[in-house]
């Protein structure tokens, strides 16, 4: 019998035939952590009395949510992430350089890879064709010490898209049509692999966007196949020799297969205060919206950002809204200012800030007033997510954000299209 | 194992991580005390003053969803929570838990009430609903949950055995 994409990575990291429902201690190639969760497992690692980190060069601690620190204590936190470092030889990330999840697929993460990563949306790594997964402070700790941890082998779902997205409809609607379907705890516990057409012909940073949410339906990991596009990837990133193919096999065993015809798709909306909790954007119309976020590890790159200038070029956003841009990482902010789309996203009344988790954890960079409604670009929308628990959250795609932005209103990016 | 006793304080399906360690309070991650002093804050502001030691948290489905901030689970220990009970757990807050410590029963929440009176033997794996006088029963862990907890969490198991021992 054959092996899906999670069995595979980890049956060779386990050194063992590993089936799902098996538990397997597995060597991890990735160790990543940010300044929430940091801290608390450099704590957990000292109260072991470990000493050595397993696999310094792959240790990384990335300072995002608090960037830069907004308070004292969140400084310090900074203060002992770098300490830790200096004194393990494990790497960090500076407050102006990115997300963890966006800075790991750009640097860090490869094909056939076990990432592990104190934050959920760790996921994300997994559109390399790796598997990548959330876990707590405490794992990682011993993580770091050991450079093994132990897994349950999960059984996998597959997700298929086929067909060809129509004008305004974008792999976002796509993720969060897919989650309102089977609901926040749909997967809980299980591994999704997206393939079928629709992704195969996918460029990574839209594959990233699907990945990056397999953890809102309750997932363990989302993983996509690493093939040629994969391979084009990590040479742009020049890291072409970082490259392997890894396929599923083809009589793997699935516990379901969700088919996705992307052609029927609308632009899709979650509605507070969850990511199942969700509606066509048409239906969603007309809400008032004061703040609109473009960013995060979910929606935050390159291609998102041209999007929303495409829509916002020769219009204004709307008095009453205010349009709030953070660049998943240094790299995206750069490739912006380049290209001339930062400018544009200015001049249309935008305010971009440094690159970082921004607005979208609740720290700083755009906390909602009381009452107040924001339509987002990224991948939660939990009461009191974005620092206010009086405040209201849409989820949606980086065009169905810059109409919204246009007009004040929650809208159809078909309008302007 | 000791036996639990406390009160029941109810909370709804999909309370999410920052339900109870919102982000807005990110800067007291580094002092869990004082965290601790606003469990559960967004889902229940009255909750952290009023519950007691020993009482429990009784949840619907997908309790614990969203953020890996083992924070959560550690900031209900600290505030006197002896268990949590819900229909079912997110993966990430499940595990947490375990590593930390927390007992996390699946059970059906619906038959209890808030501020029912429930008496628990971990060991027997029967919760007691005294005020409704009914007996429900929860799911066993799974075996490597068992040492883990048994060992008293991942970093205990981890220097007792010099290594991971889940078979």
């Amino acid at each position: 019998m054959g092996k899906t994409l999670a069995e595979k990575i980890l049956s060779a990291k386990s050194n063992e035939d590993a089936k799902a429902g098996d538990i397997v201690i597995v060597d991890v190639d990735v160790m990543a952590l940010q300044d929430g969760t940091g801290p608390l497992a450099i704590q957990q690692f000292d109260e072991m009395g470990a000493e050595k980190v397993a696999r310094p060069d792959k240790t990384i601690f990335f300072m995002d949510h608090a960037a830069p620190s907004p308070r004292k204590e969140l400084s310090n936190a900074h203060m002992m992430i770098r300490s830790f470092a200096d004194r393990t030889g494990a790497k960090y990330s500076e407050i102006c350089d990115g997300v963890i999840h966006q800075r790991l697929v750009e640097s860090v993460t490869s094909p056939g890879d076990v990432v592990i990563g104190a934050d959920s949306h760790t996921c994300m790594s997994g559109a390399l064709g790796a598997f990548a997964t959330g876990m707590g402070s405490t794992d990682l700790a011993v993580a770091m010490a050991a450079g093994k941890t132990w897994m349950k082998v999960p059984e996998t779902i597959k997700v298929e898209l086929k067909g060809i997205f129509p004008k305004g409809v974008s792999p976002k609607d796509a993720i969060i049509y897919f989650i309102g379907k089977i609901g926040a705890d749909g997967a809980t516990y299980q591994a999704l692999e997206f393939t079928g057409q629709t992704v195969e012909s996918m460029e990574m940073t839209d594959r990233f966007t699907l990945t990056n949410m397999a953890v809102e339906s309750g997932s363990k990991a989302g993983i996509i196949a690493a093939d040629d596009i994969t391979r084009k990837y990590l040479a742009d990133q020049g890291r072409a020799d970082d490259y392997r193919p890894e396929f599923a096999d083809d009589d793997g065993e699935y516990v379901e297969t969700h088919v996705i015809e992307v052609d029927s798709l609308e632009p899709m909306i979650s509605m507070p205060h969850t990511v199942d909790n969700t509606s066509t954007v048409t239906d969603a119309a007309g809400t008032k919206v004061q703040q609109v976020f473009i960013g995060s590890c979910t929606n935050g790159r390159l291609s998102d950002l041209t999007a929303v200038a495409e829509i916002l070029k020769g219009r204004r956003v709307n008095k009453g809204t205010r349009l709030i841009i953070t660049p998943a990482s240094r790299d995206v902010y750069l490739d912006a200012i380049r290209e001339g789309v930062a400018e544009e996203l200015v001049e249309a009344g935008a305010m971009i800030t440094g690159p970082g988790c921004g607005a979208c954890v609740g720290v700083h960079g755009g906390i909602l007033g009381d009452e107040e409604v924001c339509v987002a670009t990224t991948n939660r929308n939990f009461r009191g997510r974005m620092g206010n628990p009086e405040g209201s959250i849409y989820l949606a795609s980086p065009e169905t954000a810059a109409a919204t932005a246009v007009k004040g209103e929650i809208t159809d990016p078909r309008e302007f299209l | 194992m000791e036996e639990l006793k406390g009160k029941a304080w109810k909370f709804g399906d999909d309370i999410s991580t920052d339900h109870i360690a919102p982000g807005r309070l990110f800067h007291l991650r580094t002092d869990l005390p004082e965290l601790a002093k606003h469990v559960l804050e967004d889902a229940d502001p009255e909750f952290a003053s009023k519950m007691k030691k020993g009482d429990f948290v009784v949840g619907g489905r997908n309790f614990g969803l969203g953020s890996s901030r083992e924070h959560a689970p550690r900031i209900i220990k600290i505030a006197g929570v002896s268990a949590v009970l819900a229909k079912s757990f997110a993966r990430i807050f499940f595990r947490n838990s375990i590593n930390v410590g927390l007992p996390v029963l699946v059970c059906d929440t619906d038959k209890i009430d808030l501020g029912d009176e429930l008496e628990i033997d971990l060991a027997k794996g029967i919760i007691k609903d005294t005020t409704k006088e009914i007996e429900l029963t929860f799911q066993p862990l799974p075996p490597a949950m068992v040492r883990i907890l048994s060992d008293g969490g991942i970093v205990e198991h981890y220097k007792k055995h010099n290594g991971f021992k889940l078979d």
